[in-house]
């Protein structure tokens, strides 16, 4: 057999491997966060949302739909991209995809291709679940399937990253828990940031995470916290950095051969 | 059997990031489907050299080749080449044994292949498992699975780290016998061993690696009869007090008790043999009733170069 151009089997192996693991923990990995989300469906939206007025026309419980799906993406997404390869690690396993002829761009596009499949598959689902209890528009449904796709992608790279270079597993949990979690709190996931001191919005439009949510509840209901282009930019910018980290730790090794 | 070498290893060295050296100057070729087993103490590099054809450590410096790609620059064609069974048992547990063959060959780049996937498990005695998790079987199954997994990709040369580490006598006959089914198939096989019996028993080349040279490589029977030592031990009737000048030509020694005379020699060199040692003691009038010789296995040789190695740096 002559050498292979591009391993299309070797990356199909991971990617079906990794999302049948996804299949096989449908429970923890699809039902809980179902319903996480709808018990704050339940506080947010039932029982304080009654009471809060409307945010630019829109019923609070629907504003806060798209923040929500958000909030879910960051952190399955990283937990699903940072797990395949960590766990390959903590096992050894790892020494089968490292002996394999594979490059590492096909492991990165199957181990971030499958996280990624599963975040999008996980916020349609929530999307879903949404709509049972509040009335939800979309206005621009190509644009909130690309937000959708490059967050998912984004933060699957991230996770993945994490993945590789965690050695142990607090440290897995402590990026998503000490930095994405507030983060994605204080970026606008249940609140306008028009709603905070005018100090506060400054400071909030460094925060990242305000315009990749801004960005999908404008493709929601065509009002944004910022510019569309510039969620778009962002996102795009994140996207290139966790792409451009991952190529300098290939460069070095990463991590994962000494 | 064809005598091109499969494998090529030249000047490689390797040093690790904490310092260790743990190979200096490796050169070494492989013979397309040979046996060869590396022996070495734990340590030793044996590890280290295996993992740097396979892809999962980087070379240091020197170069490999693998039937006559490069191993960095032609990395897609020579791993195609090669399976490696782990000294780990690292693999899926939840998985099925199917479900991780079927993996396992997807990964190395080659469509699906049931066919071959059967033949593998049947071979294996596997075929009955296939739809058991990994999880629920034996040991000696789990490393069936390893090295299942190891074939599923039909590689022409086989890495076995340590096969038959904590393995029962019966599993260790079991693996032998695949070894050869596979030689017999045209796979080259590389092991590494600590076990001497491991490697006397089916490679047809072994290598000595101690801290990360390689000291001796030789063919196998060569190796036994150059430095196998023969050990011939006479029971005397009566005791001596010390050893006749006239048997001083084959320095026999005389045992503590002054029963035994043990004449020592090697297997290769039978110059001044038994019997005309024999035939000297008939003339002296030393009477024996009793007789046994011992040829010195891999292990004694073994033991002894390391045992050189160590005390000549």
């Amino acid at each position: 057999m002559s050498a292979l151009a591009f391993n299309r089997y070797g990356v199909w192996a991971i990617y079906r491997f990794e999302l049948q693991r996804f299949a096989r923990t449908l429970v923890q990995s699809l039902i809980t966060p179902v319903i996480s989300t709808s018990l704050y469906f339940v506080v947010f939206g039932a029982a304080i949302g009654s009471r809060m007025s409307d945010v630019g026309g829109v019923s609070y419980g629907a504003f806060i739909v798209p923040g929500l799906i958000m909030l879910t993406l960051f952190s399955e997404s990283i937990s699903n991209g940072s797990f395949g390869i960590y766990i390959q690690k903590f096992t050894g396993t790892i020494f089968e995809v490292l002996s394999a002829p594979v490059s590492f761009v096909e492991v990165v596009t199957a181990f971030v291709g499958a996280a990624a499949t599963k975040s999008v598959i996980l916020g349609l689902v929530i999307l879903g679940t949404a709509k049972l209890f509040v009335p939800i528009e979309i206005q621009h449904p190509v644009w909130m399937l690309a937000f959708l796709f490059l967050t998912s992608s984004s933060f699957s790279l991230l996770g993945f990253i994490l993945g590789l270079w965690a050695k142990g597993w607090e440290q897995l949990s402590i990026v998503p828990m000490l930095i994405v979690t507030p983060l994605t709190f204080l970026g606008g996931a249940f609140y306008s940031i028009d709603m905070l001191p005018k100090t506060w919005q400054t400071i909030a439009l460094f925060n990242p995470v305000v315009y990749l949510i801004s960005g999908f509840r404008w493709s929601f209901y065509g009002q944004a916290d910022v510019d569309v282009v510039a969620s778009l930019a962002a996102t795009l910018a994140f996207f290139g950095l966790c792409l451009f980290t991952v190529a300098w730790i290939f460069r070095t090794g990463y991590r994962l051969k000494n | 059997m064809s005598m091109s070498p499969v494998l090529s290893i030249a000047g490689l060295t390797k040093t690790y990031d904490s310092g260790l050296q743990a190979l200096k100057k490796i050169d070494l070729e492989i013979n397309r489907g040979e046996i060869f087993a590396l022996l070495g103490p734990n340590g030793a590099g044996k590890t280290t050299l295996i993992n740097i054809v396979c892809g999962i450590v980087r070379p240091s410096t020197g170069k490999v080749t693998v039937a006559g790609h490069d191993i960095l620059r032609d990395f897609r064609a020579t791993r195609q080449k090669i399976g490696l069974v782990p000294q780990e048992l690292a693999t899926n547990m939840f998985e099925t044994v199917l479900t991780e063959m079927t993996y396992s060959r997807g990964l190395f780049g080659y469509p699906a292949s049931p066919a071959h996937l059967e033949k593998v498990l049947r071979d294996l005695s596997l075929w009955e498992k296939r739809n058991d998790k990994i999880m629920t079987l034996s040991g000696g199954m789990k490393r069936r699975v390893m090295i299942a997994k190891a074939l599923a990709h039909e590689p022409e040369v086989l890495f076995l780290d340590e096969p038959t580490a904590g393995v029962d006598v019966e599993l260790r006959r079991d693996m032998w016998a695949l070894v050869r089914r596979l030689r017999e198939g045209g796979v080259t096989v590389i092991l590494t061993t600590h076990y001497i019996e491991e490697a006397e028993e089916m490679a047809d080349r072994i290598g000595v690696i101690t801290k990360g040279e390689l000291i001796l490589v030789e063919d196998k029977a060569t190796l036994l009869k150059k430095l196998g030592k023969k050990q011939l031990t006479l029971h005397l009737q009566e005791q001596l007090s010390a050893v006749p000048i006239e048997l001083a030509e084959w320095k026999v020694q005389l045992s503590p008790s002054g029963y035994e005379l043990i004449y020592v020699f090697d297997a290769s060199a039978e110059r001044k043999g038994i019997s005309s040692l024999l035939q000297r003691m008939g003339d002296l009038g030393i009477v024996y009733k009793d007789l046994n010789t011992e040829q010195s296995s891999l292990e004694d040789i073994f033991v002894g170069l390391v045992h050189e190695n160590r005390s000549g740096t």
